[in-house]
């Protein structure tokens, strides 16, 4: 108990530190995000590519630093959990957005 | 010390306990991943059907958008300093974190509240195109979260008020709130990457 990173149980819960390097690259991730498309320095489909990598890393950076996601087996079952999520939510996603605009393709709507 | 003797045989319960508490926890917040993920979805297949109707360019302003990303970023490090001080089991600093955190994101419903009324104001309202209403929908859906939150962070900063220890019940609240909160902030990078400045490009 008399070390703040771990818990009773050894589990991770983070220190100031941690959580403090998580808010950094926060930081500096959303003021990227920002920057590339405040300035246009892209060309719009450039932009849209660095702005899905820029939001992608910083989900991580969070589930990392913040979320504490981990390989430990205590979180076997989060991490299984988690990445049926992912898979069911890109399926809906990217599944929705082929299917519909195939759909409108098709009826000549746009 | 006395404490600490006590550790052991206690902590072993406790902690299939909170496993169970924690996990079950994780996954509500997997199933609402999934209704952000509906959300998304509809917003993407009809984020250009503006019918006339204002754009995103017309719409959306960089100053009140950054504004609102920094208050929900911060708020969800001022909660991490919360439950690092609810570690070492130090309540007035979890309860002064925990107000911190209610401000921020009590700033960040303020912000989007007056934000939508201008629009509504201007006539760009939920029923003016098919856009603004998916545009509505998914952020006032995390608007709604992030207020079932802040009700949230009340209660437990009463029910901490006048304790001196921290059950383990009691950690597992501060838990399963510090997981939605940081949910929140990540799902609110999905919207202002997808809906507001890849609308702004």
């Amino acid at each position: 108990m008399s070390n703040p990173n771990t818990s009773s149980s050894g589990e991770s819960h983070g220190s100031v530190s941690s959580y403090l390097i998580g808010f950094v690259l926060a930081v500096i991730l959303t003021v990227l995000s920002f920057g590339v498309v405040m300035s246009h320095s892209l060309a719009p489909a450039g932009t849209l590519a660095a702005l899905s990598v820029l939001a992608l890393v910083q989900v991580l950076v969070h589930l990392h630093y913040f979320l504490h996601m981990g390989s430990g087996s205590e979180a076997r079952w989060n991490n299984i959990a988690f990445v049926f999520t992912v898979a069911f939510v890109s399926i809906l996603i990217v599944g929705t957005v082929f299917i519909m605009s195939n759909t409108s393709m098709n009826m000549m709507s746009r | 010390m006395a404490q600490n003797t006590t550790v052991p045989t206690a902590g072993h319960d406790e902690h299939h306990h909170e496993n169970t508490v924690v996990f079950g926890f994780w996954v509500y917040l997997m199933t609402d991943c999934i209704i952000f993920g509906s959300l998304f979805a509809t917003f993407a297949v009809l984020r250009n059907q503006f019918n006339g109707g204002p754009t995103p360019h017309e719409l959306f302003e960089f100053g009140g958008l950054g504004l609102e990303t920094a208050l929900l970023l911060l708020s969800s490090i001022t909660y991490g300093f919360g439950m690092i001080a609810a570690h070492k089991s130090e309540i007035s600093k979890v309860i002064l974190w925990l107000a911190v955190t209610f401000l921020l994101g009590l700033g960040f419903v303020g912000l989007e509240v007056r934000e939508f009324a201008h629009m509504i104001a201007e006539g760009a309202g939920p029923d003016r195109s098919a856009f603004l209403s998916a545009f509505f929908t998914l952020v006032s859906t995390h608007g709604l979260h992030v207020t079932c939150g802040l009700i949230w962070i009340v209660t437990l900063i009463v029910q901490l008020m006048g304790t001196t220890e921290i059950p383990e019940r009691m950690m597992n609240k501060l838990t399963c709130l510090s997981l939605f909160w940081h949910f929140l902030d990540i799902v609110w990078i999905c919207v202002f990457t997808y809906v507001y400045l890849a609308s702004m490009i």
